[in-house]
């Protein structure tokens, strides 16, 4: 099936589960959470833990597995189901699905930071501030914690996080002679030299995508995407989106980077035979080239994501997720329990070991993780790097309650600007179009 | 004497231009099957760094057939198995339920029976894709999602099978025939078991052959009925392993995404050609009048 053809699938699906879920949401049952959010104590968590019992948990991180079985031998008397329902937007689809029907939901689910206003805004999710889950503010990211707290209520724990960095061929670069770009500029330059020096090569592939194009978005300082209620407010062509198509445009529209489709087999090929040089991408990056692009061993290596101005550092986040409780849920305080364990207890270890990159100031802080030098990056000791870029992400940013269907469309509007090779900003304002007109349909109040 | 004149009808002239076009056709068919059989041989690593068209440097098929079988628990094997289940009573079911269906509305006279042709025809032309959300809601009420009754049921109906007994039947079973039964004292059912079935097994091939094509197929429906790992069919199963390799965490397994689509087709190449036979008559039966 081709790509477009399935994105528009899932387009379709995302856009009549989330309708059926407002209006489900509209008329009555289960209102959203108060304004200002719950407040409470542990107390009803740690009786939960003792007294024990049965919760499903759905998760597609590849540290699940290893959690939930660590997690039984700590509390026998918890039994967790453990289940794999679809990676993505397969997930979401299945997620909103039993949200709506009413039932078939798990407990706990995996949400990604992207995805959590849409569940959270409809009322689908417990608000963990009644279990006293707020006093854990100080151990996570700035940047991490924004993005579970959605209205003023705690909608779940971060897990991971994905500050942005610039991953490059090394040997690609010192070949060609191409100095590490510290700016966008350079960057363009660095594009261009090298398409130059060898044609087959190019600076990245591109060919649209939401999730990229959203980071860059807010490392520019753009803040497109304002929630109040039922009120939404998009602008995608703010100062910061214009300040990152203004530099993207260049590379789109002389061609300088590869149309190989992400996350393809050709894109993993592309990756370790050099044509694609660098990466934009989170800090979870080195996980999947380590285990998945081995030819690239020795030849890649980490530098901070280039900035507009060359001065201050700064970057955004770029994937990442956490765990969050069902309002279906019958055991929500156990639930909530295990959500503690996972990212804020002993579930941090082997999701470290399964080579995750952690939301806890304790852990990015710790010496064993900052000092580690990464023999895939020839030794490099790219935590110094990726746990810097954990605390210069851009505040303030917030996705729309309905980013799942928005990603899903991105390719039908921006993605035309791309593969014809023109300026993206007509792109974008396709996108904001018809995302004002979807939300307007869904009983949102959108202005753009 | 002109050539035209003795080219006997049976003989006709050979058309380089469509010999060309098939032999287009034929590439575009066999090409992409043959990277898949290819590409089945190869390792995950050789995968990523050999062309898609060469063998890689190590034979690693029966490596990989091994592999898809025990990967994940041997989830693989339980997939093959809901698959095999999901064609056998569903696309069996649908079978029988049109033949049944397709015969009486052919050759029984009732009130109503237009109506039902005009149901049957919208129901054709509805895509399944856009029931399948409002079907979810149904059945979860009733409590039957997450087990294969969601896949089977709906699989149960197949309006264009229905439609093709129909139209066979009409033409395939006379009318004198179903009289001449009658008068010998032969029961409704007798009949439609001892006399029309023989006279529609090609069509009822013809609609079996679909109705196991498509269930085999069946991917959005249970997709969106299914959330249990356990219940997936080889479509929904094969997707999830191929999803695994985009996002954070990602974790490609090309190598048995290839090889398990190489298994999954197997069965349908196989039965395409046991059935083949039967499915041509059934294709052609009806276009001349005798």
């Amino acid at each position: 099936m081709s790509p477009t053809r399935r994105s528009r699938q899932v387009a379709i699906v995302l856009a009549t589960a989330l309708a059926t879920a407002l209006s489900a949401c509209s008329s009555g049952g289960d209102g959203g959470t108060a304004p200002g959010g719950a407040t409470g104590t542990q107390d009803a968590v740690d009786a939960a833990l003792r007294e024990g019992g049965e919760i499903t948990y759905w998760s597609w991180t590849p540290s699940a597995k290893a959690q939930v079985e660590a997690f039984q031998q700590e509390f026998p008397n918890v039994k967790i189901n453990y289940v794999n329902a679809g990676t993505g937007n397969d997930h979401y689809t299945k997620l909103q699905n039993a949200i709506k029907a009413g039932s078939g939901a798990p407990d706990v689910a995996q949400i990604e930071y992207q995805a959590l206003p849409q569940f959270a805004l409809t009322g689908s999710l417990v608000d963990l501030g009644q279990y006293g889950f707020n006093d854990f503010q100080d151990d996570y990211t700035p940047s991490t914690w924004n993005s579970v707290k959605v209205g003023g209520g705690l909608f779940g724990l971060p897990q991971d996080s994905g500050p942005m960095a610039l991953f490059y061929n090394k040997e690609l670069f010192d070949k060609h002679a191409i100095a590490v770009p510290k700016t966008w500029a350079e960057y363009v330059d660095a594009a261009r030299k090298l398409h130059a020096a060898d044609p087959t090569k190019y600076i990245t592939a591109d060919t649209g995508d939401a999730g990229f194009a959203t980071s860059m978005i807010w490392q520019a300082g753009g803040k497109p995407f304002t929630t109040d209620g039922k009120s939404v407010k998009i602008d995608l062509q703010d100062e910061g989106a214009k300040k990152w198509t203004s530099t993207w445009d260049q590379l789109v529209e002389e061609k300088l980077v590869s149309t190989i489709p992400g996350w393809s087999d050709a894109w993993y090929k592309a990756l370790a035979d050099g044509t694609i040089a660098t990466l934009a991408l989170g800090a979870w990056t080195p996980g999947v080239l380590e285990s998945s692009v081995k030819g690239g061993a020795g030849k890649w290596a980490v530098a901070p994501l280039p900035t507009y101005d060359g001065g201050t550092p700064v970057t955004a986040e770029n994937g990442g997720g956490g765990q969050s409780v069902l309002k279906q849920s019958s055991k929500p305080a156990l639930a909530a329990g295990f959500v503690r364990w996972l990212n804020n207890g002993n579930g941090i270890k082997p999701f470290l070991e399964s080579g995750g990159f952690p939301a806890t100031k304790a852990d990015l802080d710790s010496a064993a993780f900052k000092d580690k030098a990464s023999p895939y990056f020839g030794g490099q000791q790219i935590n110094q790097v990726l746990t810097a870029a954990a605390g210069q992400v851009v505040p303030g940013w917030s996705y729309l309650p309905y980013q799942l269907y928005a990603n899903s469309i991105f390719g039908d509007t921006v993605g035309k600007s791309y593969a014809a090779g023109t300026s993206l900003d007509p792109g974008l304002a396709d996108w904001q179009k018809a995302l004002v007109d979807y939300g307007n349909q869904q009983g949102f109040t959108v202005n753009g | 004497m002109s050539t035209v004149a003795t080219r006997s009808p049976l003989k006709p002239r050979k058309s380089r231009l469509l010999t060309a076009v098939m032999a287009v056709y034929l590439l575009y068919t066999l090409v992409p099957l043959a990277w898949l059989l290819i590409s089945a041989t190869k390792t995950q690593q050789d995968l990523l760094s050999t062309s898609g068209m060469a063998f890689g440097g190590t034979f690693a098929l029966f490596d990989n057939i091994a592999e898809t079988f025990t990967h994940d628990d041997g989830i693989f094997l339980r997939w093959l198995g809901n698959t095999l289940l999901y064609v056998v009573v569903g696309a069996g079911g649908a079978t029988i339920l049109a033949t049944a269906a397709g015969y009486g509305l052919a050759k029984y006279k009732f009130r109503g029976r237009r109506a039902v042709f005009a149901v049957l025809l919208g129901a054709i032309a509805i895509p399944g894709t856009a029931l399948a959300v409002p079907t979810f809601l149904m059945f979860s009420n009733l409590g039957l999602t997450n087990t294969p009754w969601a896949i089977i049921i709906p699989s149960l109906v197949s309006p264009f099978g229905l439609y093709l007994v129909w139209t066979y039947a009409t033409e395939a079973v006379p009318d004198e025939l179903l009289e001449a039964a009658r008068i010998d004292g032969a029961g409704e059912v007798r009949i439609f078991l001892t006399v029309t079935l023989r006279l529609l097994m090609p069509g009822v091939v013809t609609v079996a052959l679909f109705a196991v094509v498509s269930t085999w197929n069946n991917y959005f429906l249970p997709l969106i009925m299914l959330s249990k790992p356990e219940w997936y069919p080889l479509t929904v199963g094969l997707n999830q392993w191929s999803a695994q390799a985009s996002g954070v965490g990602a974790q490609p397994i090309y190598h048995l995404v290839i090889t398990g689509s190489v298994i999954t087709i197997v069965p349908l190449v196989i039965a395409f050609l046991l059935l083949q036979r039967f499915w041509q008559s059934g294709l052609t039966a009806g276009s001349v009048k005798q």
